[in-house]
């Protein structure tokens, strides 16, 4: 059988051992990486293996994070990360990433995805991974367990939505927002566990942290993954990182022309910076479509939004400036990595100069942890998420937006416009 | 499921996501605290007037968001026997199968009042009003019903494990 495939077949069917599989049809894969963290993993495997008497199939292809109860603000939380800590210990696993920062950006930054991957992940935004051509996405614990014990997961062989980007991003506009808009036109179940290769001009230009950011907001966006397929610019980032990919391998990471699939076409040219209100991620307008919205806490955060590029966009606009009085502005980088790297940038410092607080690479208040958002205020996020009470105060108002957006907020009090701001 | 059953509906809207189901806030807790908080935003005293046997019948879009099962477990555990709706989250509808909820496919399930009271015959894909009028619902693949049928697939690997002591392939 020689039918054109998509990008996501191509990645399907090598996990399932075929040359070809069709949309649609059911297929077991075998897992090359199976990550999870501290919240969805030990705690829930460890019984559970235990009460199977089985062991973990191959633990060379596991891999702990632990992001989201550290630093650990309660009783409970610590039980949680030293059964974690104490777990990994005694099964003598070899990858294991503490307080390092969040999964999704830790995993490749430590050199464990290249494109070609079948991988799935105890997170819901584990798709992040198809910005390096990786097949990855999200499953439960029990599942996780079925993957841990065998190493075989079932899929349904997704159809493909291409997602097609003409022209340029304007200055001040960014991944975020090219999100924003998709989930804003198709709903947040608009991808219908389907794939999306997002794809064009405008996405080739994206760097690797801005596909990454495409792929994360897939979960948003209802898609079982997100993919953009390898290129020179994944070929070299990936290289830092340690991974060395040949041409022959980017080049056989592609869907074939005349591939099936959906196609849905883009301007990146005419796009603005959008805002997601509350308290969904599909409320999405464009920012100055809003009625004036001041707020309270303005915050740089999680794997979606905080990633050094989004720390470096928030640098530019808060350049020069100080955050308006009243106005909280908080940054918690995605890893210690990139934090590091904005410090040795100096954009660390631009950001403390303009009065932001400094808060720990963990996913924090993205997932409701911490205690950093009050009750009744109203917020402009980077993150993924802004459900009622998703990040800890159920009476808060949260917006979504880019980090551009957010820094420009912080220093006008109000949900802003970042291209007035940029030099 | 016996289809001479009769099934109480909790009626919800669109778009209930993990959140509402298992509060971020009551993650760090067992199941018995995240059930007291299950829905408490969208439908106050859900926890509390919930009975084994109730069904969900809910708008599209249900179990949107994260990937915690307990979204899905939370329900299994009030005793919560089908989640009735025209559409799910792709993650959600993983999860609940693996942790034993059965999720009904069925778009015409906006027709189906709160509180009325339903039979559910999931094998044949059919729910029968009080009234006698039968809805359809999108057949579920054979080994997905088994697994809800087993209470999950932890049951399942169970007895995989005990039956041949070792490792075996996951074949759906």
């Amino acid at each position: 059988m020689s039918a054109a495939q998509t990008l996501a077949q191509k990645l399907v069917a090598r996990a399932a051992g075929r040359a070809h599989v069709q949309p649609g049809e059911i297929v077991s894969c075998t897992v090359d990486l199976a990550m999870f963290h501290d919240s969805s993993g030990p705690r829930r495997l460890a019984p559970m293996l235990a009460e199977l008497g089985a062991e973990i199939w191959d633990k060379r292809k596991v891999v702990l994070v632990i992001d989201h109860y550290v630093p650990a603000a309660d009783e409970e939380s610590l039980r949680i990360v030293r059964l974690a800590r104490d777990w990994a210990r005694e099964q003598a696993l070899p990858h294991v990433h503490d307080g390092q920062g969040i999964c999704h950006v830790v995993v490749p930054q430590a050199g464990h995805l290249r494109p070609g991957m079948f991988c799935v992940g105890g997170d819901s935004h584990s798709p992040t991974g198809g910005a390096f051509g990786a097949y990855m996405f999200g499953i439960g614990a029990t599942e996780m367990l079925g993957v841990v014990t065998t190493g075989e997961i079932w899929l349904k062989v997704p159809q493909t939505v291409f997602m097609h980007w003409i022209g340029r991003l304007a200055d001040g506009v960014s991944a975020k927002d090219m999100m924003l808009a998709m989930i804003g036109r198709f709903g947040m179940n608009g991808g219908q566990y389907q794939a999306v290769e997002f794809c064009g001009e405008a996405v080739a230009a994206l760097s690797m942290a801005e596909r990454m950011t495409l792929c994360n907001m897939s979960a948003e966006l209802g898609a079982q993954v997100g993919l953009v397929a390898p290129d020179a610019t994944t070929q070299a980032w990936l290289r830092e990182a340690g991974v060395e990919v040949s041409d022959d391998e980017v080049a056989g990471w592609h869907g074939d022309e005349h591939a099936p699939g959906v196609r849905h076409a883009f301007d990146a040219s005419t796009l603005a910076p959008q805002v997601a209100l509350p308290h969904s991620p599909a409320n999405v307008r464009g920012v100055d479509d809003l009625e004036p919205t001041k707020i309270d806490v303005a915050y740089i955060g999680a794997c979606t939004g905080a990633k050094l590029d989004d720390l470096r966009a928030a640098a530019r606009v808060l350049a020069g400036y100080r955050i308006a009085a009243g106005v909280q502005l908080l940054v918690a980088p995605a890893s210690v990595r990139d934090r590091e790297a904005a410090q040795r940038e100096g954009v660390l410092q631009v950001l403390l100069d303009a009065g932001a607080t400094l808060l720990p690479s963990a996913c924090g208040a993205c997932a409701g942890y911490g205690g950093a958002i009050p009750e009744g205020s109203t917020v402009i996020s980077s993150t993924a998420r802004n459900f009622k009470g998703r990040m800890g105060a159920d009476s808060a108002r949260v917006y979504l937006g880019s980090p551009y957006t957010v820094a420009a907020s912080a220093v006008h009090g109000r949900i802003a416009d970042p291209r007035e701001l940029l030099p | 499921m016996n289809a001479g059953l009769r099934h109480r509906a909790w009626r919800l809207g669109a778009d209930i996501d993990t959140d509402q189901l298992a509060p971020g806030r009551q993650m760090k807790h067992g199941l018995d605290v995240i059930a007291q908080h299950c829905l408490e935003g969208v439908r106050p005293g859900f926890a509390a007037g919930v009975r084994p046997g109730d069904v969900i019948v809910a708008g599209p879009n249900f179990g949107i968001g994260s990937s915690r099962e307990q979204a899905a477990s939370v329900l299994v555990h009030l005793g919560i026997a089908a989640v009735i709706a025209p559409s799910y989250g792709g993650l959600y509808f993983r999860n609940a199968f693996n942790v034993g909820l059965l999720l009904l496919t069925c778009p015409q399930a906006g027709d189906v009042a709160d509180g009325e009271t339903l039979a559910v015959d999931a094998r044949a894909g059919r729910i029968v009003r009080a009234n006698g009028e039968v809805l359809a619902c999108e057949p579920i693949p054979g080994f997905l019903l088994d697994m809800v049928e087993a209470g999950g697939l932890l049951p399942q690997l169970k007895a995989r494990f005990a039956r041949t002591g070792a490792r075996d392939t996951e074949t759906p």
